[in-house]
């Protein structure tokens, strides 16, 4: 059997869903943090599947720079969890219900 | 054999990813998101991106989830989480709208051929260079602009991850920070 990269797209898709309703349904921040690490990472098999079928090499440079912006919010984002944990002690989303509008 | 290998990686990739979403412990959480990320290295190796997989273990799979441990075990691995739900419709809205999203993206990318021009920036390896050696011709040419300035992103957040990290570590004792 064939793997084309239909097969790939799908997979990319499905872990995608599942982060995007992890982050909606989880309320520990941290787990919402891995959640995007999860979409982060299907949106990039996605650029590199797409790199192969149109033999482009920029698909993969695209994922070099998403590794990198990944990285940079993931030093931040924990900063601010830490942060907040200092001040509140605990580091659900519902804990930080004061920033609602 | 192809297949048999992203077979037994994609139902490890999927496992992984439900793993993140319905473990009760973080740490849990974070060694199925490790399963993910490795599993993804290998789709990567498939298809050719051989710089890119090792960036993914090197980066992704060792600092990154090292970051998220950490974080869990400095905090202390957060007990309080209730399963249940405050608002009894966030659930199933989220599971409604993770399927309509799941359904259009499939549609969206088998429906159509791959279409669009091919080489754009360049192919993907030339037979007698390596795939580092063509992602690294691809980022010092046509990407160096934004190859700068990630290397200002990346200065930005460290010292964004500082400046957070301190202040609110000197805010109890105030004037602490100008006897020293």
């Amino acid at each position: 059997m064939d793997i084309t990269p239909a097969y790939y797209l799908v997979l990319a898709a499905i872990i995608f869903t599942i982060g995007g309703v992890g982050l909606l349904v989880r309320r520990n921040t941290l787990v919402m943090f891995m959640c995007i690490e999860l979409m982060l990472n299907a949106a990039n098999l996605t650029f590199v599947t797409y790199a192969k079928a149109l033999d482009d090499i920029g698909g993969q440079a695209i994922v070099f720079f998403t590794l990198v912006v990944a990285a940079a919010e993931v030093a931040v984002g924990l900063a601010i969890i830490v942060a907040i944990f200092r001040r509140r002690q605990n580091v659900t989303a519902d804990d930080v219900n004061i920033l609602e509008g | 054999m192809e297949a048999v290998i992203f077979w037994a990686c994609a139902v490890a990739a999927v496992v992984g990813a439900l793993g993140v979403v319905l473990g009760r412990n973080p740490v849990h959480s974070a060694l199925f998101l490790l399963l993910t990320l490795v599993t993804m290295a290998v789709f990567f190796l498939m298809q050719d991106a051989d710089l890119v997989a090792i960036i993914q273990i090197v980066v992704y799979a060792s600092a990154i989830v090292v970051l998220f441990l950490f974080v869990i075990t400095l905090l202390g691995v957060d007990q309080r989480e209730t399963f249940e739900e405050p608002n009894r419709f966030q659930r199933p809205l989220a599971i409604v709208f993770g399927a309509l999203l799941l359904v259009q993206v499939i549609i969206l990318l088998v429906r159509e051929n791959i279409t669009g021009a091919p080489s754009q920036v360049g192919p993907l390896s030339e037979p007698a260079t390596g795939n580092v050696q063509t992602l690294a011709e691809a980022l010092f040419t046509d990407y160096l602009w934004a190859f700068e300035i990630t290397a200002v992103l990346l200065v930005i957040a460290v010292v964004g991850g500082v400046v957070l990290a301190r202040r609110s570590g000197h805010r109890p004792v105030a004037g602490r920070g100008a006897e020293q």
